[in-house]
């Protein structure tokens, strides 16, 4: 098991040196820097352009060397903790992301837990009378929450939510408590405007989540073993849950690995629909406006979460379930 | 070995009886039908049954076959302007008037301009009976861009109007843009899959079928592809596209863009299907008959999943034309003049449209009933994929 951990965290660095270069590579693509479009919003605006300043910013982050030289430059300086410098906010990369982590932990872990809380009853609830007109409805609604865009469901939630509810629009608090220290009354307040984004971003996650544990703990549910449980007049309730519930939650365990980035990376366009302070609207804005310390520190630190994770799922599987072999191949 | 002495040869005798292998047991036509059915049949005796499946293609079938006529079925062209009918809200259709029959019509609006809030208001007129034509000659077109045609399926009345979902702040007919739209948003999926489908079969295959560094390197190019976040990463290839192409290049910027991540999960299958069946029994004859390990691929190996790989393809469509929503509603999918369904739904991305004009939503329907189509009709593709099941 030692070995397996330690040769699947060397497996880990190739992975994490091709994504780095991937990244830097991607975001240096479009023409054009992240200076030299402020020079030209400045000019554009009429206002001196303190060269000094420039020319310091442009020493200081190398933008005169070669993309080769800045490459080593950003990687180096993430190995001591320096993730570089946001130009738009004129910060480091850690203060801007600090800043907004708590509340995307926040929405996030809220939406992991309506989901799994969705999903869990109302999958056993299809696998176990499957074809039915509860699965039937069920799945259908499932489907639908995938097939309409998040971004709409978002707009039309916010509205119903201000007609009918008079909750403020956008954000995540009522504006009268942005800037002030936490209190019960701005807890309340987070919690009046939480639903929202739960709800839109959990509903495709639900949807696809009923549908694996329905199929998985069909599978299970026609095995021989499950009969004979029955035949030997195990209580229905353990026949489900303590045998085939349980094998049937592999696929569980191996999506632990991919909600690790997810918590981080809080659903970026809902955000932006909703105006939420978290970290996906963050990101999107540093990827159009070439705000390429914080777009790539950021999206570096998202795939060595996912990779993290996967490494963290797969040991949790090969731990859980003895019949998967740890020599290659550990997923299926 | 002699025969003993005393022994004589047994008579040789053949049955003058007609020969008839059903003699013993007979098979049903049905039955007969099953056995001598090819794998095609098969697969659509499985598919047929798959209701809502059958019912999603055939949508599916219709709705592709607007794209080719979408000039005949539209009431406007795309870019044609009501000056006089900016956020008109949708005219519903009547067909009795006072009591009386007179087929389908729209009763026309009265425009007013509200001062205390600006805001525009119609209100239908009952006088203004607008019956709708049909098989009719409305407005020029260019047909496909190559002729000049005017014939339409439905048209306004002469000097009248027909906004069936209303109009946009241009004055634009959302219907109208709604069919035009079907051209962009639904062969975008199709373009998005065939590159990934390519890419898919030709990287999984390889890493499959000859293994070594090649699949190495695929399997973690293919691990780093998956691990970084869907929508940044679409976000950052759409922000290479240079400013200056023009939009139809744009178009296919984008799809290529899809295509280019979403290869990955159909790699894995194709590389993981080619590892399970190089074991099978037929491969190691087809080897001992000393075919080439490219015939075995082409002829042996992938027409045995084809199907299945093709009805995964099918799956991944409406990713991707939510995929094409998603890009065009942050601004950096499809531009106009390009007209999709997310590039309407752009439109309608503030709150104010969603209170004050709430039409401008409509974009929505289609692509929803489009992805449940292409999920109904994907699963009851993969499911008649394997026949004997």
């Amino acid at each position: 098991m030692v070995y397996y951990i330690f040769r699947r965290m060397l497996m880990m660095i190739p992975t994490l040196v091709i994504t780095s270069a991937l990244i830097f590579a991607i975001i240096e693509a479009p023409p054009g820097d992240y200076l030299e479009s402020y020079i030209a919003e400045l000019k554009a605006q009429g206002e001196a352009v303190d060269t000094a300043r420039i020319e310091y910013l442009r020493k200081e982050y190398g933008f005169d060397k070669s993309p080769v030289e800045r490459y080593f430059n950003w990687v180096g300086g993430m190995f001591v903790g320096d993730f570089g410098y946001s130009f738009a906010y004129e910060l480091p990369v850690t203060a801007v992301v600090g800043d907004r982590l708590f509340l995307t932990v926040v929405v996030s872990m809220a939406t992991i837990i309506f989901t799994w809380l969705i999903a869990f009853p109302i999958g056993i609830y299809s696998a176990t009378r499957q074809y039915s007109w509860g699965d039937y409805g069920f799945t259908f609604l499932g489907l639908l929450g995938l097939a309409i865009p998040n971004f709409l469901l978002a707009l039309v939630l916010m509205y119903l939510a201000n007609v009918w509810f008079g909750t403020s629009i956008g954000g995540l608090v009522d504006p009268a408590f942005v800037g002030q220290p936490m209190s019960w009354a701005k807890f309340v307040s987070v919690l009046h405007h939480l639903w929202i984004p739960v709800i839109v971003i959990g509903t495709a996650g639900t949807a696809g989540m009923i549908r694996r544990i329905r199929a998985n703990l069909l599978d299970e549910l026609q095995k021989q073993y499950v009969t004979t449980a029955r035949a030997k007049g195990l209580h229905p309730f353990k026949a489900l849950v303590k045998y085939p519930l349980r094998m049937s939650l592999n696929f569980f365990i191996s999506d632990i690995g991919s909600l690790l980035p997810a918590v981080i990376s809080g659903a970026e366009v809902v955000a932006i629909v909703l105006s939420l302070e978290t970290t996906g609207p963050l990101l999107i804005s540093a990827l159009q406006q070439q705000d390429m310390y914080l777009a790539g520190s950021f999206l570096m630190f998202l795939s060595l979460l996912t990779v993290v994770g996967v490494l963290i799922s797969d040991i949790a599987l090969a731990w859980l379930d003895p019949r998967i072999r740890l020599s290659g191949g550990v997923r299926k | 070995m002699t025969l003993p002495a005393n022994a004589t040869r047994l008579p040789h005798t053949v049955s003058d009886q007609p020969f008839d292998p059903d003699a013993i047991y007979k098979y049903t036509d049905a039955q007969k039908a099953l056995f001598e059915a090819s794998q095609l049949r098969l697969m659509w005796w499985k598919f047929r049954r798959h209701k809502p499946a059958l019912i999603s293609g055939i949508f599916l079938a219709v709705l592709y076959f607007s794209i080719l006529i979408s000039e005949l079925l539209a009431p406007y062209n795309l870019e044609t302007r009501n000056s006089s009918h900016i956020y008109a809200p949708p005219q519903a259709i009547h067909l009795f008037h006072n009591g009386e029959f007179i087929g389908p019509f729209v009763y026309g609006f009265d425009y007013k301009l509200n001062m205390e809030n600006l805001k525009r208001e119609y209100v239908p007129n009952l006088e203004k009976v607008q019956p709708l034509r049909f098989f009719c000659s409305g407005e020029k077109y260019k047909f496909w861009g190559l002729f000049e045609a005017s014939f339409r399926f439905v048209c306004p009345a002469e000097k009248g109007t027909m906004f069936l979902l209303g109009t946009d702040r241009l004055g634009r007919d959302v219907l109208s843009r709604i069919i035009y739209g079907a051209r962009i948003s639904l062969t975008i999926g199709l373009l998005g899959v065939g590159v990934s489908l390519v890419l898919g079969i030709v990287i999984g295959g390889m890493a499959g079928y000859y293994g070594g560094l090649f699949d190495v390197l695929s399997q973690r190019l293919i691990e780093v592809i998956q691990s970084l976040p869907s929508i940044p990463l679409w976000l950052a290839l759409a922000a290479i596209l240079p400013i200056t192409w023009s939009p139809i290049v744009v178009y296919f910027g984008i799809t290529v863009i899809l295509g280019l991540l979403d290869w990955t999960g159909l790699a894995r299958t194709v590389r993981s299907k080619l590892l399970a069946l190089r074991e099978e029994d037929y491969v190691s004859a087809a080897q001992v008959m000393g075919a080439s390990s490219r015939r075995i691929v082409f002829r042996h190996l992938i027409p045995g999943f084809a199907s299945h790989l093709i009805a995964t393809a099918t799956i991944a469509i409406p990713t991707m034309i939510l995929g094409e929503t998603t890009l065009s509603f942050l601004g950096l999918g499809l531009r106009a003049p390009i007209t999709s369904w997310g590039v309407l739904l752009t439109e309608a991305q503030n709150i104010n449209a969603v209170a004050l004009y709430p039409w401008l939503l409509w974009p929505v329907l289609p692509v929803i009933l489009v992805v449940l189509a292409y999920n109904f009709f994907g699963d009851g593709l993969r499911d008649a994929a394997d026949p004997y099941k």
